[in-house]
């Protein structure tokens, strides 16, 4: 490396956003996974007024959605900026039409576009290339990367290439592989960059520009006589383009050091067998040729850097003369093409190389292709090898597939796990954490302290769980003095780390371990007591591996420290105390500058405590000497109970134990359905403390019910004789609603599936008279209850649910009997979304159908292995899908229009069948008005009755009829998403719904952030709060929908906030279904992203509403059709100013620390549009209430 | 012409009447409006020790909530370039009030442990403020506390800030000292410019409806300027630091009887908060109306006249008072009774 340069460890994403920003004027951005940090950096870099190299600060603009992001940028291109953007998967086949526009007119540009999966079976967030594969036809130059360092050169490659060949240039890399991976690289400086981009260019691209000062016309419409030989006419660009690619890559290789080519060829000059490969599986198979060539094989592999334009003979002449067997290898699956793309294309530049003579070979080698890696699935030297071996075997598999075992199509090729390359002189550590400890954030640390200190190469991949709460983190790390190619997880570490002990009770974390190797673990019992409470498959791998074995109670010097629950310093001083990676005098120097460097903005006190930690550390670290012998009787339990359904055992239970690697292609469905009502499986036991229910002080409300986001606290009301054989701790006490006089009531909760939020306590009303600082409901420790109250919850379950026909809807505190169907989700502790949608599947559960738009919603309520969607006992429950993120307004509308077309049909077949079925059934089935539980249960009965009648016929009609028969229940339509797709990027689509008059009801959980995706602004942020891609404060306030939905006269609006009236939420989800028209309710939803104590989120949603910040009201059509006013604003006149909502919350405060004066600007604001809009109801809820009396 | 000026650690002032720390200072604006209804110096809002402590710990915690946890949302804020966690924000105030009036800026410092004192105070000197005073709010509440550790943490706090600082250090203190004026006269030999008497005794109430312990600050009363009258009283001529009359100075009168008994200034809030800035002026006339009508000259003449060392009956600062005030409240009981 060239000692001018700097020295940093970074991941993918912030290398090629750091080289985007620097060579561009405007920059368009959207969220979306794993690219939204590219975007979040430009923002942030633009707010501190970070100048691009030609020293002024660009232009970031967040978009509505990726397709809006394109066009921006496209109208930039024209009017003679250099513009870019950052995307992924389903965004950018929202880019795709611009695309096409933007090469057609040969407009220099470079997109990055951090790889990712496309949405098939399943959405996914992980890294493949079937997103970019998609733009083949797009007329974009295609140019891969594949690691952190080639990130950081390919995207001023891809900037430089474009200006010079005019085509514009689709950078990627692998999603999460190297987006997400922290490695050493040598950073680019402005000069480099300044080297590179064409100034001669630049100025040609501004000549081009649209300016009424040398008008053009541009973007025609042409017909057939043109069009075609137009479409030609751009050829000689493509044809000059790799040349001109090949001219800056020499260039770069000239100015920096590092060498790229359009091909790049690793391996044997007289190889037999090469790989054909891109992105950042080609690192792995670089580290295996080497490895395989040095113990005497013949092997090669060609990177591909340059995919499009394809350049036939640079190609062919990367290919030594020996090769007689080629493999491609595609990420990405083509089903029913010939093979997949790569392939393909290798195919045919092979046939037209030797037909015009290019490259040396002669004769025309085997080339067969395969597939890996779909969705980030691990890709290891072991893979690689076996690829090769494929190659040996006579006739080689065709269109194969690795890293998977396919027991249904039989394309998977075998491996052996244990074949590793794996240098000798290398640290590979692993590490366990909780979502928050500290772990990831002490691990990036690490890397940094060794990549930037010391000559040794680090590199760093994180593996984050699927739930938001409670989620275990491994850390994946290496270190060591050559560069580290190895772009996937460690698999033998001389180091593992458990930072949390529940873990240890859940996953085998030693079988990674090496002989020898050293196990850290964070324990609550010293030194002399841990061994024994050891889990014996832990202390067999302790004996047997021969380990070292080192002890730290972390927990309490976080305590003593004033750490809280975070460990981060705490177990990076012991990573470094015991691995000695670094001499640990020089390394503790090393954290302890670190300290200062990272906390010194955050202030003093937070700097000391975590000097202190470091000395804390070091005094609380101790060696246990293994003992010879097993003492352990503590036995993994089974990762689902025995009694589940096989399927959930041997399939979703499997994944749970983090082993889905290891199920072969016939345990799954064939197209993604899976059965719901299976988060109960899961006993995730993360509170350390649950409510425990005094039924003496208890006034029975149902509120600590109705707010809990997981649904762990149950109401049953029951005749007493279902107290028989009840067990020992089973509490119950008479109920005390009138109408329920003589039966019993319990209120339990579900003690390993809560994760000890507290919400429910902050809202009980009922305190103890005598010691008022307990309520009917508080914390207490939960490992004394889990056994007897696991024995309680499962006696309460077998409790019958009253009958929903005698339960009156509109009183909390009977409605919240009405069972859950949704239950036990991953969401975040305390969330405020997962209350809504817990009550709407009481109210209408059992006859919901759910379109559910991409986003946390989607997240806790579809990301496998469980869903929280659940089923009554009749086997009744909501069904859910999610279709995509801009489209699932339109998504659940054609869920009503199918509903109601099989509705009409089938009643049309009742009215056909009538003489058969009887007249009086008929009759009734169809005049039913359904307009209550009482009605639904005897339509129910009346179906069930059909059914029976129609089982017996065998007539078209009667079979088509036991068909649709279930139609002529009542479908309840649910739109569910969060504020990123209705206010943005699903508007479009939203109002159209809406306007469509149609019965859906459409409920939008408004956190005013894509919380999902880290929180980055929407429209619906308001004025003053702090959010990614609103780095300085929202200027804008915040976008009305609720009004503008009220414009059409036709649609239910409600805005709600449970926190602040729950009666009122209650209500307007009743009224919302009941309306036979579009109904949309907006549901405040606190959430992590704000920045609150997430216990007392329902306070700090009462004094939204207190404040004005949040309107709670009612438009109901119905009231307008009776002559009355139908906007009923149901909040009462501010009584507390908006300061006092906006200083409860860090997305505003943070303001104040950052830029004061500009906080005292929008907090004025804010108050003036709380007081304009609370004015602009008030007047609406009024004036037009006079009219009607009029 | 009536000489109004006095002398505040070392300060010379236009007249007796300040303004103490109050919401009144939160803006510049307002600071102007207390300088043209006649304030001689202002005293600025609180700093607060803790709560600087408490929002670095919170930004901290809150920030990091739910981070690394999930692979789409590793984070949740863009970070801050730059947050303004320590006193920043106060130590722009004062520099923006040094430039808007001409009257001396006094900073208040409120906290109850040496903590991050001296670093502030120095920041806060560099900042240009006139005068630093230092309000320890400390209540003793764990029995385990003995009189003597409760005063030691009063002379460590001054001791660390005297050092630490060259402008003039006034110390606000509560009147709940075994012996308050063995305290006074600690602090003073510790090098306290000034004893401000006293900070409020800010005690809580009962929501009933609710069963919670609330905040309730209640506004003072004339009748609460009888504290520090007493030992401004008794305290003055004793000490070679200045001695300031705060809680309960409403009217002219009261601050006439606050400087006969000693003190160098009154401060006012309660009352300007209740009437309004303008109330300043009138308290002002009404000072000079009475020194007029009393044949007054200046307010030097007034000041300790009515202090223990020079009226006309000492044992009415003591026991001996307390006695003849007992008896006097039973004569009005059973008069009253019998009436």
């Amino acid at each position: 490396m060239s000692a001018k340069r700097k020295i940093k460890t970074m991941d993918g994403n912030e290398a090629v956003a750091y080289v985007a920003y620097r060579v561009n004027e405007v920059i368009a951005i959207y969220p979306i996974t794993p690219s939204s940090n590219m975007g979040e950096w430009a923002d942030e870099w633009a707010a501190q007024g970070v100048p691009n190299i030609w020293g002024t600060v660009p232009q970031v603009m967040e978009m509505q959605s990726e397709g809006g992001a394109a066009g921006a940028v496209h109208g930039a291109l024209q009017t003679g900026s250099l513009s870019t953007t950052f995307t992924a998967s389903q965004g950018l086949l929202l880019m795709i039409p611009n695309m096409n526009k933007i090469a057609g007119e040969l407009t220099p540009a470079a997109f990055h576009v951090s790889a990712r999966t496309l949405a098939t079976h399943a959405l996914s967030i992980f890294g493949d290339h079937s997103d970019v594969m998609s733009c083949r036809t797009t007329g974009w130059a295609m140019l891969s990367s594949n690691s952190v360092q080639e990130a950081m050169d390919m995207a001023l490659i891809a900037h430089a290439s474009t200006l010079e060949s005019r085509i514009p240039f689709l950078h990627f890399f692998d999603g999460f592989r190297t987006s997400h991976e922290v490695n050493k690289i040598e950073m680019l400086s402005e000069d480099d960059m300044r080297a590179l981009i064409n100034m001669d260019r630049v100025f040609e691209h501004r000549q081009r520009a649209l300016s009424p000062d040398h008008p053009v016309l541009r973007g025609t419409a042409q017909n057939p006589d043109v069009f075609f030989q137009m479409r030609e006419r751009a050829n000689p660009y493509y044809d000059e383009c790799p040349a001109k690619v090949r001219t800056i890559m020499e260039k770069f290789g000239a100015l920096v050091g590092r060498s790229y080519h359009l091909f790049d060829y690793v391996g044997a000059p007289d190889a037999d067998r090469v790989i054909v490969v891109m992105g950042s599986g080609a690192e792995v198979a670089h580290e295996t040729v080497e490895h395989l060539n040095a113990r005497g094989e013949k092997v090669g592999l060609v990177k591909i850097r340059l995919y499009r334009p394809f350049a036939v003979k640079d190609f062919a002449e990367a290919i030594p003369a020996t090769v007689r067997k080629i493999s491609v290898l595609d990420r990405t699956k083509e089903a029913g093409a010939v093979g997949e793309p790569l392939y393909v294309d290798v195919v045919n530049a092979l046939h037209e190389a030797l037909n015009h003579g290019y490259g040396k070979l002669r004769t025309l080698p085997v080339v067969v292709g395969g597939r890996y890696g779909l969705s980030s699935k691990e890709f290891t030297p072991a893979m690689v090898k076996a690829v090769y071996d494929n190659l040996e075997a006579a006739p080689p598999k065709e269109h194969f597939t690795v890293g998977i075992q396919d027991d249904v199509g039989h394309t998977s090729l075998s491996y052996s796990p244990e074949f590793s390359t794996e240098p000798e002189n290398a640290v590979r550590a692993m590490f366990y954490g909780l979502g928050a400890d500290g772990t990831v954030g002490a691990n990036k640390n690490s890397i940094k302290i060794i990549g930037e200190n010391t000559d040794n190469y680090a590199q760093g991949y994180f593996l984050y769980d699927s739930k938001k709460s409670g989620a275990m983190t491994v850390s994946h790390l290496r270190f060591g003095p050559q560069p580290i190619r190895s772009s996937y997880l460690v698999s033998k570490a001389n180091f593992v780390a458990c930072h949390q002990w529940i873990f240890l009770e859940r996953y085998d974390m030693l079988s990674a371990l090496v002989e020898g190797g050293t196990f850290l673990l964070n324990s609550p019992f010293g030194p002399n007591e841990v061994w024994d409470h050891l889990p014996r498959i832990v202390q067999e791998q302790l004996i047997a591996k021969n380990a070292k074995f080192y002890v730290i109670d972390a927990y309490e010097v976080a305590r003593n420290t004033g750490m809280g629950s975070r460990m981060n310093t705490i177990l990076q001083v012991c990573f470094f105390a015991i691995s000695k990676v670094l001499p640990k005098e020089q390394a503790i120097e090393s954290i302890r500058k670190s300290i200062r460097d990272t906390y010194g903005r955050k202030g003093e006190d937070i700097v000391q405590k975590n000097l202190k930690a470091v000395d804390e550390t070091l005094a609380h670290l101790f060696e246990v000497k293994v003992p010879e012998k097993l003492t352990s009787t503590v036995e993994m339990p089974p990762p689902f109970s025995p009694s589940a359904p096989d399927f959930e055992k041997n399939v979703l239970g499997v994944m749970y134990a983090g082993c889905g690697d290891q199920l072969p292609v016939s345990a799954f469905p064939a197209d993604g359905t899976f059965p719901t009502g299976t988060a109960k499986w899961e006993k995730r036991n993360l509170a350390l403390e649950i409510p425990a229910w005094d039924e003496k002080i208890c006034i029975q409300c149902g509120k600590c019910a109705m707010v809990c986001p997981h649904a762990v606290i149950r109401l049953k009301v029951y005749d007493s004789k279902q107290l028989a054989n009840r067990p020992a701790t089973f509490k119950s006490t008479d109920a005390r609603d009138k109408e329920w006089q003589g039966l019993k009531y319990t209120i339990q909760v579900a003690p390993e599936d809560c994760t000890g939020c507290g919400i429910c306590v902050e809202v009980c009303p009922a305190k103890n008279k005598t010691e008022p600082r307990l309520k009917a409901i508080n914390m207490v420790p939960q490992p004394p209850l889990r056994v007897p109250e696991r024995e309680n919850w499962e006696f309460f379950l077998k409790i019958p649910e009253l009958d929903r026909r005698d339960i009156k809807l509109t009183n909390i505190r009977q409605q919240q009997i009405e069972q859950p169907l949704f239950e036990f989700s991953g969401a975040c502790a305390g969330c405020g979304e997962t209350p809504y949608l817990k009550l709407m599947s009481q109210l209408f559960g059992d006859r919901a159908v759910i379109a559910n738009a991409t986003g946390c919603s989607s997240i806790y309520g579809g990301n496998l292995p469980t869903t929280p969607w659940a089923k009554n006992a009749e086997g009744r429950g909501p069904a859910w899908s999610n279709s995509l993120f801009e489209d699932n307004a339109e998504f659940g509308l054609g869920f009503r229009l199918s509903i109601d077309k099989q509705t009409e049909f089938a009643r049309e077949l009742v009215k056909r069948l009538a003489a058969t079925i009887g007249e009086a059934l008929a009759i009734a089935l169809i005049t039913s008005p359904q307009k209550d539980e009482a009605d639904i249960y005897e339509q129910r009965q009346r179906v069930d009755l059909l059914k029976e009648k129609l089982k017996n016929l065998n007539s078209l009609d009667a079979r088509q009829l036991l068909a649709v028969a279930d139609l002529l229940v009542k479908k309840s339509v649910w739109i569910v998403g969060g504020d990123g797709w209705a206010y943005d990027i699903g508007y479009g689509g939203l109002d159209h719904v809406l306007a469509s008059g149609r019965n859906v009801n459409v409920l939008v959980l408004d956190t005013e952030v894509y919380s999902n995706t880290g929180g980055q602004a929407s429209k619906s942020t308001p004025r003053a709060a702090v959010a990614k891609f609103a780095a300085g404060g929202k200027p804008a306030p915040k976008k009305d929908l609720g009004l503008m939905a009220m414009t059409y006269g036709n649609i239910y609006v409600a805005s709600v906030a449970m926190g602040a009236k729950d009666e009122h939420t209650l209500k307007a989800f009743l009224e919302a279904e009941a309306y036979d028209g579009p109904s949309l309710i907006i549901a405040y939803s606190h959430c992590i992203a704000h920045g609150i104590n997430m216990t007392t989120g329902m306070s700090d949603q009462k004094t939204a509403v207190e404040s004005g910040k949040w309107l709670l009201y009612r438009y109901n059509p119905e009231r307008a059709a009776m002559g009355e006013n139908p906007l009923i604003l149901d909040s009462r006149a501010p009584t507390r100013k908006v300061k006092d909502f906006l200083n409860m919350e860090t997305r505003f405060k943070m303001l104040l620390k950052s830029k004061p004066e500009d906080a005292k600007r929008l907090w004025e604001q804010a108050q003036q549009d709380a007081d304009a809009r609370y004015r602009l109801y008030e007047f609406l809820a009024q004036c037009k209430s006079k009219a009607a009396k009029a | 012409m009536i000489d109004l000026s006095t002398k505040y650690v070392g300060l010379r002032l236009r007249t007796p009447l300040v303004a103490s720390a109050s919401p009144l200072s939160h803006e510049i604006d307002g600071i102007r409006r207390l300088e043209d209804a006649g304030a001689s110096a202002i005293v600025l809002y609180s700093l607060f020790e803790e709560q600087l402590r408490l929002e670095q710990m919170e930004l901290d915690d809150r920030l990091a909530a739910g981070t690394d946890s999930f692979a789409e949302a590793v984070s949740f804020f863009p970070q801050a370039n730059e947050f303004q966690l320590g006193p920043e924000g106060y130590l722009d105030h004062i520099r923006r009030a040094k430039r808007a009036v001409s009257i001396p800026i006094i900073a208040s410092l409120n906290g109850a442990t040496v903590g991050g004192w001296t670093e502030y105070a120095r920041q806060i000197e560099q900042a240009g403020a006139d005068a630093l005073e230092c309000n320890i709010y400390f209540l003793a509440t764990d029995p385990d506390d003995s009189s003597n550790e409760v005063e030691q943490r009063y002379l460590d706090i001054v001791l660390a800030v005297k050092s630490a600082v060259t402008i003039p250090v006034a110390v606000k203190i509560s009147p709940f000292f075994s012996n308050m004026a063995n305290m006074a006269k600690r602090l003073d030999a510790l090098g306290a410019d000034a004893l401000v008497l006293f900070n409020r005794f800010y005690q809580p109430d009962i929501n009933l409806e609710e069963l919670e312990i609330v905040p309730n600050v209640l506004l003072s009363t004339p009748q609460d300027l009888r504290l520090p009258l007493t030992w401004i009283g008794v305290l003055y001529g004793r000490l070679r630091a200045s001695l300031a009359a705060t809680s309960g100075v409403h009217g002219a009168e009261d601050v006439i009887k606050l400087l006969m008994a000693g003190a160098d200034i009154t401060m006012l809030c309660s009352a300007l908060l209740r009437n309004g800035v303008g109330h300043l002026r009138s308290v002002e006339n009404g000072v000079i109306k009475w020194m007029e009508e009393h044949e007054y000259e200046s307010v030097r003449q007034m000041q300790g006249s009515m202090s223990q060392l020079h009226c006309p009956d000492p044992s009415a600062f003591e026991r001996a008072q307390y006695m003849r005030a007992v008896k006097g409240a039973q004569h009005v009981v059973f008069s009253g009774r019998e009436a």
